[in-house]
């Protein structure tokens, strides 16, 4: 149990993928903005709000004094170098932790700590940086296991099979092989979980939080680790998914380029500080940013961040 | 009420109860190093401590002399304990911890089962050649071989901690233990120290293993007391060796007064389950135990 | 669906329930006009209490990841109370005292079970010693359960079920059978529904199962519940139909071991790995017997016979998780495929 901690811990500490920088070089290329459907901005109906987040381990900052403000519908990418407290914002926004000063804005509700048990019926739904998935149980069954928050029939009703059981099972699969052939994952969905390389792994992930039909989705690092092909087919996923479910999208990811794309706006952390919060093109040009970003390049040519 | 309450009696009792808890501590720490190196928690320390007793008890029978059948049974543990190493937990590498300790689960019942095979099941008394006569200190009466036992586990205590603290392979097991990723990654060869490890938690058997059996006989029961040795890491933690001391006091010491003062109204014979509760009311309290450390978790 | 799917499934032109059916016919139709009673005494009886032991564990440890070492307790929890309810409650019907004690089984198992809500691993494994260590003790102490039996060894009463008496080691047989396969039955039905599906959510990741909407706390107390109640009804096997008394000694330590032993030989989170598991466990002890007087003679006494046993257990666990860490279950799976396929290849 230590081992994969350790783990973690040393990919946390190593630097930030160089992709970064390309993304800023490349930065001309296109205005994405303009091309991102376009959003009522008098709409004024905000998805998720955050106000003044404050988070530290052990005296170590890892959120310092961060606002948020993003619209229902938006997809709203999360940038920053490792270590700057993009995980430590959606643990916060999800309720894994508490923060120590500040609020969290869901449905109009001020939460200290977002109530994790409820997240599913608060419409929120999240995958996770490491694998999360449940490497016991079929792909199909993963992701029936994502409707869990909507179960009213009692395990007695379930075992003897009453109408109320019998349509809730239904009802689940029936949505989740929907969901799986949305996502292309027919294919695969009586494999076991755990025995999918990385790249489904991920997508079998977004799968089961879609399916929950969630008004808010969190992605932490949906494209970690991913090649760059399996990256493109990915933001159109997440995209594709947010046009036909229309619900709002934080995500956070390394791959500058990647984000720039998919993203309507982007905030950038940098050792737990929000120092930007805007548009693709205006990111692009925001010298703050492209410092931040220069200041930690490191030894590190690999690029860690998986 | 309180007027009658033996204020010397109390003491002896607790006296006795610390004095067996230093005992606890002993087993407990065997657990601990395996712990904190390697992340099993070997639940067969027990039958490693039946083992070592069993063996030096049946030399000494035969006439070999005292100091070189502990020399023999001392290497016999290394052996072992490398043996297990090698055999069991390398192949297990990189499985839950839950596979582990049922793996050690396996390994008590090889121990015990060798141990009786070879030696036999009958009971052996040992005789560590201590008188087991009261002394009396300010009117309370505390038994000699309790004051032994309690100094040599201390001693043990304090060997094992200087080992640890100021030997190179010593220095390389904290390393590890505080972080085996990394250990890894400056190149600490961890063979090395988990070889030396199961060798000191040999070594830890070999010693418990004889305190235990001069007060209890050595038989088949002495396996069991690993799990007086539970309660009292679930108290302190399983990795903290400081932890494994203070929790072996106090469950030494409310186990003994429990048993005297509250005993009678349940009936007697609650030593068997009384350890277990205690731990338990306090790990609600503190789920790290007392010197443990919570951990943050990560997702 | 790929070559992948079709490798999955198990006997590709017989349905699924066809292997549990004939089992079933052969326990019925065949075994009872067969069996001699030593089969019955010596094997049967024990596999079926023991399977339905583990079958209970399996639905806590294999099942939601939540790893006990006080089966025994809960056995000795479910047997006492089925033996008071019979004693005490006029009129009770014999299936009446067998589900209230499993019920009381399974109010002892979240009373024990409270703990996994702040614990986990270790820290939870040692706190359920502290049901093996204390049910014991006050089964012991308190001569009311035992009803004031001197000697603390009670007979169990006559087994009957709607007038039906099931007498002779045939009739145990019989009766064992039947309240095992229909609480087998109700396991398979729990296990593949939703709430099955959330005991394994939260053994393979509780923080991800508590955020998709599983009540994770609520869960984790229905495993140590309906295992406790399945283990207190096999408590109630063991020493109404296997035994025949009802005594605190035999729900030891080593009951408890031996019951986390036939699921990790049988196979974790598996129904059929319970059967697998119980009866290696129940047929080893024999064939050594045998094989060791045959060998070695007279050494081989009891004695040794005892050790041995001990050490072939041992070895036996560690080289199931080695090699075998799926168990038996996948082992057999893994032949009948092997099979399957060369009967294809014949057939061709």
């Amino acid at each position: 149990m230590s081992m994969a901690n350790y783990a973690f811990e040393v990919s946390q500490t190593s630097a930030y993928a160089p992709e970064i920088l390309e993304g800023l070089s490349s930065a001309e290329r296109r205005d994405d903005a303009a091309s991102a459907p376009v959003r009522d901005e008098s709409d004024l109906s905000t998805g998720l709000a955050l106000e003044d987040i404050n988070l530290s381990f052990g005296g170590v900052v890892a959120l310092a004094g961060v606002d948020l403000s993003i619209k229902a519908g938006e997809i709203r990418a999360i940038i920053g170098p490792n270590g700057a407290g993009k995980s430590s914002l959606i643990n916060v926004i999800s309720g894994v932790y508490r923060p120590e000063r500040g609020h969290v804005v869901l449905n109009g509700v001020r939460y200290a700590q977002v109530p994790t048990q409820k997240l599913a019926h608060l419409g929120v739904a999240r995958t996770f940086q490491n694998l999360a998935l449940f490497k016991g149980l079929s792909v199909l069954d993963n992701v029936v296991a994502g409707r869990a928050h909507t179960v009213r029939s009692s395990f007695a009703g379930q075992i003897v099979g009453t109408p109320l059981s019998r349509r809730e099972r239904r009802d689940s699969y029936d949505r989740a092989i929907q969901i799986l052939d949305f996502l292309h994952l027919g294919g695969v969905r009586d494999r076991l979980a755990g025995t999918l390389p990385y790249g489904l792994q991920k997508r079998v992930e977004l799968a089961r939080a879609l399916v929950a039909e969630p008004r808010l989705l969190l992605l932490d690092e949906p494209m970690a680790g991913m090649t760059a092909t399996e990256k493109s087919e990915m933001a159109s996923f997440i995209r594709a998914a947010r046009d036909r479910f229309g619900m709002t999208v934080v995500l956070i990811e390394h791959d500058v380029g990647v984000v720039m794309e998919l993203s309507d706006r982007i905030a950038v952390l940098d050792y737990g500080l929000k120092i930007a919060d805007a548009t693709p093109a205006e990111i692009r040009s925001d010298q703050r940013v492209i410092d931040a970003y220069l200041g930690v390049v490191s030894e590190n040519e690999d690029g860690g961040g998986i | 009420m309180m007027a009658d309450f033996d204020y010397l009696f109390f003491i002896e009792v607790l006296v006795g109860g610390l004095l067996s808890g230093v005992m606890y501590s002993l087993v407990a720490i065997g657990f601990v190093l395996i712990y904190k190196t390697s992340g099993v928690l070997n639940f067969a320390q027990g039958a490693m401590l039946l083992f070592a007793a069993l063996t030096f008890v049946s030399l000494v029978e035969r006439g070999v002399p005292f100091a070189l059948a502990f020399a023999i049974t001392f290497a016999a543990m290394v052996a072992i304990g490398i043996a297990i190493e090698r055999t069991v937990l390398r192949p297990l590498t990189n499985k839950p911890p839950i596979t582990l300790f049922m793996a050690t689960l396996g390994l008590s019942y090889i121990l015990e089962g060798a141990a009786q095979l070879i030696w036999g099941t009958q009971v052996h008394g040992l005789d560590l050649g201590i008188e087991d006569l009261p002394l009396e200190i300010g009117g309370v009466f505390i038994s000699q071989f309790d004051i032994f036992a309690a100094a040599v586990a201390a001693g043990m205590v304090l060997l094992l901690s200087l080992f640890f603290r100021y030997t190179r392979i010593g220095l390389s097991f904290r390393a590890v233990a505080d972080d085996q990723f990394a250990a890894l990654a400056v190149g600490l060869r961890l063979p090395l120290i988990w070889t030396t490890v199961w060798a000191a938690a040999g070594l830890v058997a070999l010693v418990a293993g004889l305190l235990w059996g001069a007060r209890l006989g050595v038989q088949f029961s002495l396996s069991l007391v690993v799990l007086k040795a539970l309660p009292v890491l679930v108290l302190g933690g399983f990795d903290s060796i400081l932890g494994a001391i203070v929790g072996g006091l106090l469950i030494g010491a409310s186990e003994k007064l429990a048993e005297v003062y509250i005993g009678g109204y349940f009936g007697g014979g609650i030593e068997t389950w009384f350890a277990y509760v205690v731990a338990l009311a306090f790990l609600l309290i503190r789920p790290a135990g007392l010197f443990g450390q919570k951990l943050v978790e990560r997702v | 669906m790929s070559a992948l799917a079709t490798e999955f499934t198990v006997a590709p032109t017989l349905p699924k329930w066809a292997a549990p059916v004939l089992v079933l016919i052969i326990a019925y139709g065949v075994v009872p006009f067969v069996g001699t009673s030593y089969l019955f005494e010596a094997i049967l009886l024990p596999f079926l209490a023991l399977s339905l032991a583990g079958l209970g564990l399996n639905i806590l440890t294999g099942y939601a990841g939540q790893l006990s070492l006080g089966s025994a307790a809960f056995m000795a929890a479910g047997a006492f109370a089925a033996y008071n309810f019979n004693l005490r409650v006029e009129g009770l019907p014999l299936v009446g005292s067998i589900i209230l004690s499993g019920l009381v089984a399974a109010g002892i198992g979240i009373v024990f079970g409270l703990p996994s809500l702040r614990l986990r691993g270790f820290y939870l494994a040692v706190s359920t010693l502290a049901a093996q260590f204390f049910v014991q003790w006050a089964l012991t102490k308190f001569s009311w359960f035992s009803n004031n039996s001197s000697s603390g060894v009670i007979d169990a009463p006559t087994l009957s079920i709607g007038g039906i008496v099931f007498s002779g080691a045939a009739g145990r047989y019989l009766f064992s059978l039947t309240i095992v396969t229909v609480i087998t039955f109700l396991a398979y039905r729990l296990v593949i529904s939703q709430t099955g599906r959330n005991f394994i959510a939260v053994r393979d990741n509780e923080t991800a199962a508590r955020i998709i909407g599983v009540p994770v706390l609520r869960t984790k107390l229905l495993a140590f519940a309906i295992s406790s109640f399945i283990i207190g009804v096999a408590g109630v096997l063991w020493a109404f139909a296997y035994l025949r008394t009802v005594e605190p000694a035999g729900f030891n330590l080593d009951r408890s071991f031996q019951i986390l032993f036939i699921i990790i030989i049988g196979g974790l989170a598996s129904i059929r790995g319970a059967f697998f598991g119980a009866a290696l466990i129940v047929v080893f002890p024999l064939v050594l017997a045998r094989l060791g007087s045959f060998l070695l003679g007279d050494i081989f006494d009891s004695g040794v016979l005892d050790m041995s046993q001990r050490i072939v257990l041992g070895a036996l666990i560690i080289l199931f998780l080695i090699l075998e860490p799926d168990g038996l279950v996948s082992l057999w799976d893994r032949i009948r495929r092997r099979l399957g396929s060369a009967l294809r290849l014949t057939r061709r």
